[in-house]
């Protein structure tokens, strides 16, 4: 079980470029994959990682470790997702200065960006989609659901005009477990 | 250094990007241990490595300024304070849910972080290079990743990823030896 976790993490810990977004889909990927946890209860540590302080991934390793492994899973987890960082930041200053000009590095890094903004886009939209429609034992739309997106929008919209700039996750977290609270209270 | 980064870890909320503009902040500005310009390599560094950008930032500075144990303890400095907060957490969550009103509060909640995601991507791609190759790799691993959760194959990321890397290398290559 440690051992997985270990591999596990450490894959993404490897492969996470991009910051906290792009590691969700990987992280999504091995959780699921290694049958670690259900969708559904991943979805709540994102809101709960966004919403602590500290680096998501971090705080995501942990969560999992701990619920599979309590606290010896939840130090291996952590430790396996830092550890790659940690090298390679300590190599590229120590020995290999020049490696992230260099301009092959760079061609492999323009292709990775896109790449990641792609699997990034296609991961919330199929959260969104998956939220607002049912699909067992037919599809059908979640009212419900759907209600919360349309009241999120407005809220996003509205915030935007008056202020000029972006709903912080934290705040958009906030609002939404108001409005879960609501729609799904009545 | 350990504390001074372990406050950091304590109190950035939001991520990566949130945590280099206090990083900057407390590093460059109050104590002066690396200069700006480094800064704007790390934060370019810590972009094209794999990881969370906070552990690469603290790695980065911690060395600069007392070599492998300053990397150490800045990178442990970040990643306690977190670390502790969520093992409490992990400890009572699933208690927590059973009560009516969190659980219905979560429910939106879990909506939200869809639109979360989605947003992260978008303003991803508003600083992409509007370019013919970025937009189709953008394109074509957006379509390989509906696909693959519409039919629930069992494809990893990673392997997108490193077929993404791959097809810009050769791009690359190629224009050069056509020049």
């Amino acid at each position: 079980m440690l051992l997985e976790l270990f591999l596990g993490f450490l894959k993404v810990g490897c492969f996470a470029f991009g910051g906290a977004y792009g590691a969700i889909p990987l992280i999504r990927d091995v959780v699921l994959s290694y049958g670690w946890m259900g969708d559904e209860e991943l979805t709540y540590l994102i809101a709960v990682s966004e919403s602590t302080p500290g680096p998501i991934m971090v705080n995501l390793a942990t969560y999992v470790g701990s619920s599979q492994a309590g606290f010896l899973g939840a130090a291996t987890a952590t430790l396996a997702v830092v550890f790659p960082a940690f090298c390679i930041i300590l190599l590229i200053t120590a020995v290999l200065k020049t490696a992230v000009k260099n301009k092959y590095t760079q061609a492999v890094l323009r292709g990775l960006k896109p790449c990641i903004a792609g699997i990034i886009l296609a991961t919330g939209t199929n959260m969104i989609v998956s939220h607002c429609f049912i699909s067992f034992p037919s599809i059908q739309p979640d009212i419900r659901n759907i209600a919360i997106v349309f009241l999120l929008a407005i809220a996003m919209a509205i915030w935007k005009k008056r202020f000029q700039k972006r709903l912080s996750p934290l705040l958009l977290i906030l609002l939404s477990a108001c409005f879960g609270v609501v729609v799904y209270g009545i | 250094m350990f504390f001074t980064f372990m406050k950091i870890g304590a109190f950035t909320f939001g991520g990566g990007y949130a945590m280099i503009s206090i990083i900057e902040d407390i590093c460059v500005d109050k104590k002066q241990w690396i200069s700006h310009d480094d800064m704007m390599n790390v934060t370019i560094i810590a972009e094209s490595t794999p990881g969370p950008i906070a552990i690469n930032c603290a790695t980065f500075v911690g060395y600069q300024q007392a070599g492998l144990a300053g990397a150490l303890s800045a990178t442990l400095g970040v990643v306690l304070p977190s670390f502790f907060i969520i093992f409490l957490i992990s400890l009572f969550f699933e208690r927590f849910l059973e009560i009516r009103l969190i659980a219905n509060g979560f429910k939106g909640v879990k909506v939200a972080v869809g639109i979360l995601i989605w947003n992260g991507a978008v303003s991803m791609i508003k600083k992409m290079q509007k370019k013919a190759l970025p937009m189709a790799i953008m394109a074509g691993s957006f379509g390989a990743m509906v696909f693959i959760n519409l039919f629930s194959r069992n494809v990893s990321t990673v392997s997108l990823m490193l077929i993404a890397g791959a097809v810009s290398l050769t791009v690359f290559i190629l224009r050069d030896l056509y020049k």
